[in-house]
């Protein structure tokens, strides 16, 4: 199985040249680093070409690494049903340079786009209706991002003197609670006042 | 006479339409009775699930796939448990695998059973619902005898399932398959040869192989089309190579096709079944139920009363809970709707970095458009209801 994934890996990176940045296998899985302009391109390939034939999209997402010059990750997840491999591409864009749309090649990346853009603000060119798609009509900000709160900005409750459903800032009843699990065990000892001569003496 | 005047129409389906299956709102576009635009808007019920599974740590996440698509909520668990497992590079006991299969098929028929009968109730026939539920309601009391609840079970851990299943449960369910058997027939007796079912469902929605692919589709819709595509078969996890079943193929990729297809399934999920028990049942199927890896999975209440390690590991399991090294997955389960996968990237912690979830009904929804068009308004519900959506999956 790897040896198949190592086989159009190098398949690839001969073929696209430099629109494929890095390539490797891990856990039986294959990830190409994409040029960002030429992922429309290599999808197209994948798609056609016989040794490959990636004919199925199976998913798009985001990525949000916001310590990172260019934050976001757009990862494709492509399959070949008659090689029986599964490919994943992956794109580096920021909020503010398009990547190229799918729905060219493939239709159904229409709905998978849409839902990047909605969650991380990612922008798609090309795509002939880059909408909101999961979250609220008129919902303002991309919630999946990291810098987003867990609780969100607003809540909505019914106003039985408006006869209407109202949008509110959250109040949260409690401090909301998020533990640091990075476990002090396995962090650097502390001393012991009064034990500062122990590691010396050994 | 003055010539009249021709408009489109715009109508809203759902979002409080009981053929929508859920909360969808349909905006369509129609030219007579003729559908020229379909645009559904999704998301009413989206519950932020992803962003939840970041700020939970990899067992906290587990019941939260039960509630995507709770027509069969283990097959989602156990994606996610693929995926965690693959990065841990833990291997699930034979055991543990049966009982995993013996119930992701069981979510198979009860997801197959709601769909057939609901999409004929659709189509105008009320009889099989009050049929098929009451099989399904059997179905229910299994899961609630595995884990203590009919719905949101939470049965799937990574590493292996989280009890041991006692013998009766087994026989039970033994006994349970054959009646069932005798239940599926008696819907096909309803519904295979039914005029008016094969009226409202023969050739609608047809779609050929290609198109299927490029849309995403996969499951029961690209079997329709003719394509024997199952990733039970074509890429097995747990113990499906081991186990003999065929997949059923259709020819049209209509909506009748696809009933047919849920219709032999169901069948073909009774044979895995069957096997599931025999070798449970026997001195191969006897062992562990998860991993004995004291770091993944928790010890048994017995061992904690004795060994102090096994009190650790079930502490540091249950407040700190596991952590997974770095790295990203993708694993895929062939859920009763189709690929259900999910796509994890770990950054050594406890908690998911990113967990995208992959639903299949998110896909072929997102075709409604090239599904319906050109069909009547009231072959909506026939196509709807053949798609077999449920939207905890497509809103997440």
């Amino acid at each position: 199985m790897d040896e198949t994934l190592e086989e159009i890996g190098a398949y690839l990176e001969l073929s696209q040249g430099e629109a494929i940045e890095s390539w490797h296998v891990r856990h039986g899985e294959l990830t190409a680093t994409v040029s960002r302009t030429s992922i429309d391109s290599v999808a197209r390939f994948l798609r056609d070409d016989p040794r490959c034939q990636f004919v199925c999209f199976i998913d798009a997402c985001g990525v949000d690494y916001p310590e990172r010059e260019k934050r976001f990750d757009v990862v494709y997840h492509l399959l070949s049903p008659k090689q029986n491999i599964r490919i994943r591409l992956k794109v580096e864009t920021d909020d503010a340079s398009p990547v190229p749309s799918l729905t060219g090649v493939y239709p159904g990346a229409e709905w998978f786009e849409r839902e990047a853009y909605d969650l991380y603000g990612v922008l798609f060119s090309g795509h002939p209706d880059l909408r909101r798609i999961l979250t609220d009509y008129g919902f303002d900000g991309h919630p999946l991002r990291k810098d987003f709160p867990l609780t969100g900005f607003v809540e909505v409750r019914y106003d039985d003197e408006a006869k209407r459903v109202v949008y509110e800032p959250v109040r949260l009843a409690q401090e909301f609670r998020s533990f640091d699990f990075l476990s002090p065990w396995e962090g650097d000892a502390p001393v012991l006042p009064g034990d500062e001569k122990a590691q010396e003496n050994q | 006479m003055a010539e009249a005047q021709i408009r489109n129409f715009n109508i809203n389906f759902g979002p409080q339409h009981p053929a929508a299956h859920g909360v969808l709102r349909l905006v369509l576009e129609l030219d007579g009775e003729i559908v020229t635009r379909a645009d559904p808007h999704v998301g009413l019920l989206h519950r932020g699930t992803e962003k939840l599974i970041e700020h939970k740590t990899y067992h906290q996440a587990v019941p939260y796939f039960d509630r995507l698509d709770y027509v069969a909520p283990m097959n989602q668990e156990h994606a996610f448990c693929l995926a965690a497992e693959k990065l841990l590079g833990v291997t699930v006991p034979i055991r543990g695998q049966l009982i995993r299969v013996l119930y992701a098929e069981m979510g198979r028929l009860l997801s197959h059973v709601l769909n057939i009968t609901t999409q004929a109730m659709d189509v105008g026939a009320l009889t099989p619902p009050l049929w098929g539920f009451e099989d399904r309601e059997k179905m229910m009391a299994f899961y609630e005898r595995a884990c203590g609840a009919r719905l949101h079970a939470a049965y799937f851990r990574i590493g292996g399932v989280h009890q041991d299943l006692p013998q009766e449960l087994l026989d039970d369910i033994w006994d349970f398959l054959d009646p069932f058997l005798k239940t599926i027939d008696d819907l096909e007796g309803l519904l295979t040869e039914n005029r008016i079912f094969k009226q409202r469902n023969v050739d609608i929605a047809a779609f050929t192989a290609e198109e299927g692919w490029s849309w995403g589709f996969s499951g029961v819709m690209m079997r329709s089309a003719g394509v024997a595509w199952d990733l039970r078969k074509a890429q097995p996890y747990e113990c499906y190579d081991q186990l003999d079943f065929d997949i059923p193929v259709g020819k049209h990729g209509d909506c009748y096709d696809r009933y047919v297809i849920r219709i032999l399934e169901m069948h073909e999920s009774v044979k895995i079944m069957k096997q599931c028990l025999e070798r449970l049942g026997s001195a191969a199927g006897k062992g562990p139920v998860s991993t004995t890896d004291g770091k993944v999975a928790p010890p048994k209440r017995g061992d904690m009363k004795r060994s102090m390690e096994a009190l650790i590991h079930h502490f540091k399991l249950y407040t700190e809970g596991v952590k997974v090294p770095e790295g990203e997955a993708y694993a895929a389960v062939e859920a009763p709707k189709g690929e259900f996968g999910v796509y994890l990237v770990s950054d050594g912690t406890n908690k998911p970095y990113r967990c995208k979830i992959r639903a299949p009904g998110f896909a072929h929804l997102a075709a409604m458009d090239f599904l319906s068009r050109g069909h009547m308004l009231a072959d909506i519900a026939a196509i709807i209801g053949s798609i077999d959506v449920v939207f905890g999956e497509v809103d997440r």
